[in-house]
């Protein structure tokens, strides 16, 4: 499918905000200025930033703990998601969630999730309210390669299937739950075959390539608005850096060989989509030069907000906790 | 006024509502045809057996404008969902700063005394009122069951309503026509002179019976029926209890960690209450052990009128 210069833009753009969006936060967290665990989202911003761009800004998505490349590409505002993990006042939930816990309802990204699997139910709900609004919304739900081995995944498959539920199931399979091999924990590996035991069509694309992410997600999304039903897309991926930090990064443990196959330009979700648009003529150097200096200045802007942004007043401690 | 049966009250509040509001779903194990009939299936929607699914899903729904009415059938089946109602229902409000509301009650039925052994005779009311972002309801009359679900379909926050099995057929006046029932307002189901009871949900019946029984003795009984758990109305208990001068709490579920435990911290805790008491306070609550099968097990395993006229003897002498 073929998208408008600045459509292509847009989505380098969010790929280049969502990698240094998380390496900024893993240094903010080791100067210690953010609390809390990051789970950096580097070398997979194709999956998010792929679906998203095949969604309308009607659309609902449900996240993860690795959630801030949902957030971006959803089309969060940054300041308000820096001041989250400032835990200021001016953050997304006030300051009472956290990088784990960021939600923007009004742009339809219902929330990360500290728990595998659990936005998934939550996906559905909305999928079904989507259902029965008929205005033809979907919802994406982002989940990890672990999440297969909780319930919540089985269940929500098959009921997405028998309802005809709007939506896209997104495996990001970045190969390891925390520190295991994917292999090491399923009886089958490949998790597509989940797709047909569930009636639903699967299709694995590969998790780097923006560009086959946004049109397996634009079929998908199609195929979800007219009624018949959700799609299992598995998203081919690698966690570049370590799977989450308190005070540290934790040291690598997953083997040399298999870095090093992920590594390099023809890999690398960002540098991939450079190098097309650049070697296709649609951009120049200077023109993607330009869009970096940008989420540069833009991310400096955000941590300046964040710490301009009070701490919340300790007398607002009970205020959310019931609606009217 | 006219006598309808808990089941039905229930029934009837449903109904309402769903004519009320369109925006009212139901999600259910069970096929609910007069309802479908009524309400076509894409409302009425019948779920497979996936308690963590159709609980989110309910959560889900409630985020995005409807307001679903999720039944779980027996509490006991709400436990393969934990992480839907623990980690997410009661938290999502307020750990997403309150930037949208989740109207969606979860239904289930509750409690022993149904010879229907350990599993399905639980009464675990205190767990889900240990989790800060639910509001708790625990009717004991049909009118006050019907009141309440209609409070609660209503209310915008995730509502657990607790419905106790052996009040289902029990009958009593339910008024015609709209009947709504506020939720954290306790009601003092008879006033008395000399011994606080506060019961809960079928132990607001014994109690009753209790208070007809010591009537004749001269024994005067306030039986307190706090309705709603969480948010509790721990003035209107204390009220009595500074009244009476004596409390004793009835529910059958074990001790430990109870509704009963609760409700006596909140009236010991106050001074002006703690100083009106003339006797120690009672809890007549279940044995701590899964509820058996046998008969006469079962029995002994649950409060009834002799323990609670027991208890109430102790805190007059
Ligand atoms: C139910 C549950 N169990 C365990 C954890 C701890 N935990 C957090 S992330 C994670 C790994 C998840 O792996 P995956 O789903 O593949 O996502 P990834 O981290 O690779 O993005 C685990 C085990 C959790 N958050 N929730
Ligand atoms: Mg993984």
């Amino acid at each position: 499918m073929s998208l408008t210069k600045s459509e292509l833009v847009e989505i380098f753009r969010k790929l280049v905000l969502i990698r240094e969006f998380d390496l900024l936060a893993i240094e903010l967290r080791k100067a210690k200025r953010i609390y809390g665990a990051v789970h950096p989202y580097v070398g997979e911003e194709a999956v998010a930033v792929g679906v998203c761009a095949a969604l309308r800004p009607t659309d609902r998505i449900t996240s993860t703990h690795r959630g801030h490349g949902h957030c971006i590409a959803k089309g969060a505002d940054i300041n308000r998601m820096m001041a989250e993990l400032f835990g200021r006042v001016d953050g997304y939930c006030k300051g009472k969630g956290g990088s784990m816990h960021i939600a923007d309802f009004a742009i339809g990204m219902l929330g990360a999730n500290g728990i595998v699997a659990g936005g998934m139910p939550i996906a559905c709900g909305a999928a079904l309210a989507a259902q029965l609004e008929d205005a033809g919304k979907v919802t994406a739900c982002f989940f990890g390669d672990g999440a297969t081995g909780e319930g919540e995944f089985h269940e929500t498959l098959n009921i997405a299937s028998l309802w005809k539920l709007p939506l896209l199931f997104v495996c990001e399979n970045n190969r390891y739950g925390a520190g295991n091999a994917v292999e090491s924990v399923r009886a089958q590996a490949d998790i597509t075959l989940h797709a047909p035991a569930y009636g639903m069509p699967g299709i694995a694309v590969d998790g780097n390539d923006v560009l086959a992410v946004r049109d397996t997600a634009a079929e998908a999304a199609e195929r979800a608005r007219r009624g018949d039903g959700p799609t299992l897309i598995h998203c081919k991926t690698f966690r570049s850096l370590f799977h989450a930090m308190r005070d540290v990064p934790p040291p690598e443990t997953r083997p040399d060989d298999l870095l090093a196959a992920w590594r390099g330009r023809d890999r690398d979700p960002i540098t991939r989509l450079e190098d097309h648009l650049i070697g296709g003529g649609t951009v120049t150097t200077a023109e993607l030069q330009q869009i970096r200096d940008a989420v540069k200045r833009d991310l400096d802007a955000a941590v300046a907000f964040a710490e301009a942004s009070p701490y919340p007043d300790p007398n607002d401690l009970l205020v959310d906790m019931f609606a009217e | 006024m006219r006598e309808i049966t808990f089941a039905q009250a229930l029934e009837e509040a449903l109904i309402e509502e769903m004519e009320r509001d369109e925006r009212v779903i139901t999600l259910a194990t069970t096929r609910a045809p007069g309802l479908e009939n009524k309400f076509g299936d894409k409302r009425v929607r019948f779920t497979p057996i996936s308690e963590a699914a159709f609980t989110g899903i309910g959560l889900g729904a409630a985020g995005s404008g409807f307001r679903p009415v999720v039944h779980w059938g027996m509490v006991t089946f709400s436990f393969v969902a934990m992480d839907q109602i623990v980690n997410q229902a009661s938290k999502i409000r307020y750990m997403f700063g309150g930037q949208a509301d989740f109207p969606v009650t979860y239904r289930c039925t509750t409690g022993g005394g149904m010879q229907v052994a350990a599993q399905h005779s639980q009464s675990p009311y205190s767990m889900f009122m240990h989790l800060a972002g639910l509001k708790i309801i625990l009717p004991s009359t049909p009118a006050d069951a019907k009141g309440l679900l209609k409070s609660s379909i209503r209310d915008n926050n995730p509502v657990v309503f607790f419905e106790c099995s052996r009040l289902a057929s029990t009958t009593g006046p339910v008024p015609d026509g709209e009947h709504v029932v506020p939720i954290g307002v306790a009601d003092v189901k008879r006033a008395g002179r000399d011994v606080t009871v506060v019961g809960l949900a079928y132990y607001v019946r014994e109690a009753l019976a209790v208070a007809d029984t010591l009537a004749a003795e001269g024994i005067s009984l306030e039986v307190v029926d706090p309705r709603t758990l969480v948010p509790m109305d721990a003035d209107a208990i204390r009220a009595s209890v500074r009244k009476t001068g004596r409390l004793v709490v009835v529910d059958e579920a074990p001790a430990t960690c109870s509704a009963a435990s609760e409700i006596v911290a909140l009236v010991t805790e106050d001074a002006q209450t703690f100083r009106a008491l003339r006797a120690p306070v009672q809890r007549v609550c279940a044995a701590p052990v899964p509820v058996p099968f046998s008969p006469p097990l079962e029995q002994a395993a649950l409060p009834d009128r002799v323990r609670i006229t027991t208890a109430i003897r102790r805190v007059l002498a």
